[in-house]
């Protein structure tokens, strides 16, 4: 078995993520009973604030599985602990790939690639990963008392009825990000020394799944879907890249 | 300030308290795993590839995590904006999740009941996500020589053009008129320069450049 495998999956990786999660989880029960008994002292209706609980628990389940399924992807390059980690805290899957990406390449790899990995990449990645994702988290500690404070204050101004350019900049951002990406499969499948056809087949392949799951979101209302588009697309392709070597 | 308002100042006063020596403790204990791993290992940290690494990840997501606080903090009121930024899934979990909660129970944001009802929902939410992966991780620890077998390599060495080419397919898509150029000046970069194909980390800022460009013409344009 890989020993770099075996070094990221140890036992005691698996325990401080535990010790770790066991935090937040404490943290998260905190929050809940208090806001629970404040809800209470406030007069709310019990009925409604269980009625919150339940509802949020069974909204969450298929979402969570989904992250669940990423965390299946990414532990094969990374490890169980640190992908269960990655995946519970902060961050989401499509952060957690590119910032590993990007990270490994920093570091002097070609990529995520399993064979070029070793326990210092690994350690370097994790901290990019960390350190690349915490700006919530630290504009809620700096910002977040006097943001609210303002926002809540100031009368809400009629809409114009066109949102700001701030909805479309996100998305602009990351289609950019996967042009770049998807960029470099193309001149990858290039023939030449060193040329690599999987990356841009696998990638079509994933494209082609989550057209298909966006045709049954979209235009067949089956929203519910949207939970498990992304990681069954890329599970799928990511099979699909095995059957290829197989074949090849 | 009536009692209502009031009874929400020290409630909000005492989440932020508690929010904020939670927030910090979490960063510690977040940053503390690589360097856990890092003395487990006997490998050090990269400070030369952790710099590089982090200025380029900066770029891109500091400015999403300014927008997503701006945007986001808002719907999820106090309580529920720590908790969100420290368990994430903000987009795709914990604001559908507040909105779910937020109809159920017919709150307004900025009311003390929203406060509360935002704060319960994403608590619940982490809680469960945390339970589900949990279990999903006890199950994946006996199938770990299966994942690790020679036979799925290709799999797990593509799993970056599989998240691509499914996120690109969304997004491209989502907003075809401002991915064609960058698209097609990547792919043409990459043919013709192939030192650039494994430089996707620096492709990836003027890519992102570029497209910030065009949306932003094709918005004042009123074309998006």
């Amino acid at each position: 078995m890989n020993h770099y495998l075996n070094s990221v999956n140890a036992p005691s990786f698996y325990l401080i993520v535990a010790l770790i999660l066991t935090f937040i989880t404490v943290m998260c029960v905190v929050f809940l009973v208090k806001s629970y008994r404040a809800g209470v002292k406030l007069g709310m209706d019990k009925k409604v604030l269980r009625k919150t609980i339940t509802a949020s628990a069974t909204f969450t389940l298929l979402p969570s599985i989904s992250i669940l399924l990423g965390v299946i992807a990414l532990s094969g390059t990374l490890g169980v602990p640190l992908s269960w980690l990655r995946l519970s805290v902060i961050g989401a899957l499509q952060y957690e790939l590119n910032v590993a990406e990007i990270a490994a390449q920093s570091v002097g790899l070609n990529g995520l690639v399993l064979s070029e990995l070793n326990m210092k990449a690994f350690v370097t990645i994790a901290l990019v990963m960390t350190a690349g994702i915490l700006g919530g988290v630290i504009c809620c500690i700096f910002f977040l008392k006097k943001y609210l404070g303002k926002v809540q204050s100031v009368p809400k101004k009629e809409s114009s009825g066109k949102p700001g350019f701030g909805a479309h900049a996100t998305t602009a951002m990351f289609v950019g990000l996967c042009a770049a990406y998807i960029g470099s499969y193309i001149g990858r499948a290039v023939p030449r020394e060193g040329s690599d056809i999987m990356p841009i087949l696998v990638a079509i392949i994933a494209a082609c799944i989550m057209a298909v799951f966006e045709y049954f979101i979209q235009k067949k209302g089956k929203a519910v879907l949207e939970n498990f588009s992304l990681a069954a697309s890329m599970l799928l392709a990511m099979a699909a890249a095995v059957l290829i070597q197989l074949v090849l | 300030m009536n009692e209502k308002e009031l009874f929400l100042k020290d409630f909000n006063d005492s989440l932020h308290k508690l929010g904020r020596l939670t927030s910090m403790a979490v960063i510690v204990l977040l940053i503390g795993f690589p360097f856990f791993a890092s003395i487990m290992s006997g490998e050090s940290i990269s400070l030369q590839g952790f710099l590089a690494g982090f200025a380029k990840v900066g770029i891109i997501y500091i400015p999403v995590a300014i927008v997503e606080f701006l945007v986001y903090t808002p719907m999820l009121g106090v309580g529920g904006s720590y908790l969100s930024f420290i368990t994430g899934n903000v987009t795709n979990m914990k604001i559908p999740c507040v909105m779910n909660a937020k109809d159920i129970a017919g709150t307004e944001p900025g009311t003390p009941e929203h406060e509360i009802i935002s704060t319960i929902s994403v608590a619940t939410s982490a809680i469960v996500t945390t339970l589900v992966i949990v279990l999903g991780v006890i199950l994946l620890v006996p199938l770990q020589p299966i994942l690790q077998s020679e036979m799925l390599l290709p799999a797990f060495n593509n799993v970056v053009p599989a998240l691509f080419g499914a996120l690109g397919i969304k997004y491209f898509l989502k907003s075809p008129k401002i991915a064609v150029i960058p698209l097609l000046l990547m792919s043409l970069l990459c043919i013709f320069v192939p030192s650039m194909i494994s430089q996707t980390s620096i492709l990836i800022i003027p890519s992102g450049g570029l497209a910030l460009l065009i949306g932003f013409v094709l918005f004042k344009k009123n074309m998006i």
